[in-house]
């Protein structure tokens, strides 16, 4: 147990970045920023997430893959935890996992954190580039994908219809 | 156990779950697939909302009910949702008219409650709010794009507003529940969101090209009761489909 516990928290973030997203597999659950803590408690090892949407369906799984990954590195006691505040937000994104959404077909989130201090109503300004041809040329089709992280798009220049990673 | 906080929970957890409930019966049915999906992923988001308040709400009562004890083996007189989330979908038009006014409602609702004195309440607020927010601003698009289409979604939008417009004013109703909780602090008085609400809800129908519904909201509310646990016969009906495997095989997993 001792020498298990040596294990520094860095080290185990380390090995949950090759802990896939299940809906998404080319970013990690590090890389999604839904990893909020890794501490020990004694001999158990208390990872903290926070969920992406509230109802996402994906939690379950990702709760799953995490106590197998870490229990097949010979961490048997894992403690996962969820936390809702803060509430995560696209911003925690990274960079690496921006890229890896662009070169999956899935723009990344074009601008900061949805604002939550209104609700008026802006014109569209926002420009999502196509992750497909990089045209600005393109236009939202629905406020909502494939799933409720994502909102679905149309390229008018290479005229293919894309996944965009709504800012949240 | 904190019988107020308990209620007021009921409330915000029954009024997402019949919402979501309501919203994913046009699975299958959208008039068009990308409503479809946006239809259903608001859905889910409100259960998701729907399960941390009643998760939250059976920890408050402390006789150790869960969610799904909660959602699946209350009767109706046992809901505390708005009447307004229970009432059918009608048409797609009808369908957006409720989700603006309720959507508009629970973003000022929300917004209010991240500020609540009670941690855990506050936390679920700020976790729904950046998904409401999104809703709103949603349903908004969708009713100008019908209110300001053709002439017969212009008439059909109007129609279907003023149709659900009466249910709307028990969204800002105080009672004991309400009153005692807001004098502590822990959530805001209903009347008080009504201004905010009623000036965007204006804003949105003007673009719209919509009348807004001469019906003063703030006085003795046309339909109310679904909060104090009376409602229409519709909730009794979403009910016996949302609650019949759990009923029919209790404990049943898959």
């Amino acid at each position: 147990m001792s020498t298990l516990q040596t294990l520094t928290p860095h080290r185990i973030m380390e090995w949950l970045e090759h802990v896939p997203d299940p809906e998404i597999p080319v970013i990690s659950v590090v890389d999604l920023g839904i990893i909020r803590d890794v501490v020990w408690d004694g001999s158990t090892c208390t990872v903290t997430i926070t969920p992406t949407y509230s109802g996402c369906p994906a939690m379950d799984q990702i709760t799953t893959d995490v106590v197998a990954a870490l229990q097949a590195r010979g961490i048997t006691d894992v403690r996962v935890e969820t936390r809702l505040s803060p509430a995560w937000t696209t911003d925690w994104l990274s960079d690496k996992g921006r890229q890896a959404l662009k070169g999956f077909g899935i723009a990344p989130p074009a601008e900061q954190a949805i604002d939550v201090s209104a609700i008026t109503r802006r014109d569209s300004t926002l420009q999502v580039p196509c992750p497909l041809c990089g045209s600005r040329k393109t236009r939202l089709v629905s406020h909502f994908g494939s799933t409720p992280c994502k909102a679905l798009y149309r390229c008018t220049a290479c005229g293919e219809p894309f996944d965009y990673f709504k800012a949240h | 156990m904190d019988q107020a906080l308990f209620q007021y929970l009921l409330r915000m957890g029954d009024s997402t779950l019949i919402l979501s409930h309501r919203l994913a019966e046009w699975t299958g049915r959208g008039p068009a697939i990308e409503e479809e999906l946006a239809v259903a992923n608001v859905a889910l988001d409100l259960l998701g909302q729907a399960r941390m308040w009643l998760t939250l709400a059976g920890q408050v009562e402390g006789e150790s009910r869960d969610e799904d004890q909660l959602a699946y083996l209350r009767d109706a007189h046992d809901y505390r949702n708005y009447l307004i989330v229970e009432r059918p979908n009608g048409h797609y038009g009808d369908t957006m008219a409720r989700q603006l006014l309720f959507d508009v409602w629970h973003f000022f609702v929300l917004r209010a409650l991240t500020e609540s004195a009670d941690s855990r309440v506050a936390d679920v607020a700020a976790k729904s709010l950046k998904e409401v927010a999104y809703h709103a601003r949603r349903s908004a698009d969708v009713v100008v794009r019908l209110g300001d289409g053709t002439q017969e979604s212009h008439q059909r939008m109007q129609q279907a507003m003023d149709d659900i417009w009466p249910y709307a004013g028990e969204l800002f109703v105080d009672d004991a529940v309400t009153l005692r909780l807001a004098e502590a602090g822990i959530v805001p008085e209903m009347a008080g969101l009504l201004p905010d609400w009623r000036a965007h809800v204006r804003d949105v129908l003007n673009e719209a090209t919509l009348t807004m519904p001469d019906m003063d909201l703030a006085n003795r509310p046309a339909h109310r009761g679904g909060i104090e646990g009376r409602h229409t016969e519709a909730l009794g009906y979403i009910l016996a489909e949302m609650q019949f495997l759990q009923r029919a095989y209790p404990g049943a997993q898959w």
